[in-house]
């Protein structure tokens, strides 16, 4: 499929553009300009490890810091909730994860365009690499909101549209990471899964609006609304911890996924060059 | 035009067109993506006795009402403009309280009550400690985005 479209491009004749299209090629020529050497740049994976090796004790360190300042905010120092009492703590770890679920398929999509338009290898390692972190964070978001809505709702589970949305944000991730392995050419599964991550891509709007578009039986967005937080400032404190703390973590994991990544092909290239190595010399 | 940005046009229309199916997708699936009908939109649609629906909105102000000898619990949902009459006989989730959301799932009756087969809690999205909402309360500053009085 993705072969033909490749074909197919190519045998598009060059027919004349009009002056808006030439307008917007040429804006869209310098633009990509742009984005093309900074990305050229970070692609290149010794400079990327280079920049990464002295990201990765900072990243995790602070990710041990704002986990553990959070904790203790968030389970000792922050007031129970009027009417949730200290059910509510559980708050601090579920919507932290919940939004690194979304922002790590973001970052999914975001990689996966890049390695679809300019082809660059380092993108797709990224790619793979955030996929099984985000689709942890993303059981971690499930878990921890059925813990709490037994106690708050009184049922484990609902399939309103939040729910939904997020288990699709699930299946999505878990999708990514079983097409990208179901073709014998690591190509054609990268191909496709690629694909898949960027289709994937509206169902990050759905989750975020789901609460607003339609009657759901979880409630509406708490912080990332036009009137600001409806949290009070003492329980504000240890949620913004505990989310900066699992970005930090979030990032950390991808740079070690990353950087394990990068050695494994390292491995598998020197012992392709091994093996071909004596078979030159015998002919 | 080199490939890279027929590559990055193509996206860019693929992107668009996915936008838009997305849309007419979800616009024409509107009514059958929520979870609840609020006592209004079910007097709107005049489901028929026995339909199972979830109904739901907030418990009104002093209409519970426990039986003596049972689990019967009789009470109103209200979303302001209209309001429905619930009968449920089991145990009520913690947060079950007066103007708070609830959602019920069962079926009308003929007579227009509302047969709950479970009832679930709704919470908003307003988290506080229990001093500031009684100072709140005590300032009669507590005004939701309707302009009511929720307490």
């Amino acid at each position: 499929m993705l072969r033909w479209r490749s074909h197919r491009m190519q045998a598009v004749p060059p027919c004349g553009p009009s002056a808006t299209e030439n307008a917007f090629i040429t804006h869209a020529a310098t633009w990509t300009e742009v984005m093309a050497k900074a990305l050229h740049r970070l692609a290149n994976p010794a400079r990327f490890l280079r920049i990464a090796a002295p990201l990765l004790p900072w990243t995790a360190a602070g990710a041990a810091v704002c986990i553990g300042a959070g904790l203790w905010f968030g389970l000792v120092e922050s007031p129970p909730d009027y009417q949730q009492g200290d059910a509510a703590r559980i708050m601090y770890v579920h919507v932290p994860a919940a939004w690194n679920a979304l922002a790590g398929y973001a970052g999914l999509a975001l990689a996966s365009a890049v390695a679809l338009v300019w082809r660059h290898p380092l993108a797709l390692v990224a790619a793979r690499c955030i996929a099984p972190i985000g689709a942890c964070f993303t059981v971690i978001a499930l878990a921890t909101g059925s813990l709490w809505g037994h106690p708050m709702w009184g049922t484990w589970w609902v399939w309103d549209a939040r729910l939904t949305s997020v288990v699709i944000l699930l299946f999505l991730y878990l999708g990514y990471m079983a097409l990208i392995h179901a073709f014998d050419e690591q190509e054609t599964g990268e191909r496709a899964a690629t694909v898949l991550a960027l289709i994937g891509a509206v169902n990050l709007p759905v989750i975020r609006f789901s609460v607003d578009w339609w009657n759901t039986l979880h409630q509406p967005a708490s912080i990332l609304r036009m009137d600001g937080p409806s949290i009070d400032p003492a329980m504000l404190l240890p949620l913004f911890l505990m989310a900066g703390g699992f970005t930090l973590l979030f990032v950390c994991l991808v740079i070690i996924r990353m950087q394990t990544e990068l050695a494994r092909r390292r491995v598998m290239a020197l012992r392709r060059a091994a093996l071909v190595v004596p078979q030159a010399s015998d002919a | 035009m080199t490939r890279k940005h027929q590559r990055l046009v193509g996206l860019l229309l693929a992107g668009a067109a996915l936008g838009v199916a997305a849309t007419l997708v979800f616009q024409a699936l509107d009514d059958t993506l929520v979870f609840f009908y609020s006592p209004s939109q079910a007097a709107e649609r005049e489901f028929r006795p026995g339909e199972a629906i979830r109904l739901g909105g907030l418990v009104k102000a002093e209409s519970v009402e426990h039986s003596a000898d049972s689990l019967n619990v009789r009470f109103a949902v209200t979303d302001g403009a209209n309001e429905v009459f619930v009968t449920y006989n089991g145990i009520l989730p913690d947060l079950f309280r007066e103007e708070q959301g609830v959602v019920a799932e069962g079926s009308f009756l003929p007579d227009g009550t509302f047969a709950a087969t479970e009832v679930l809690a709704r919470h908003d999205e307003n988290y506080m400690p229990k001093e500031v909402m009684d100072a709140l309360r005590e300032q009669g500053m507590l005004v939701d985005e309707n302009g009511q009085k929720s307490y």
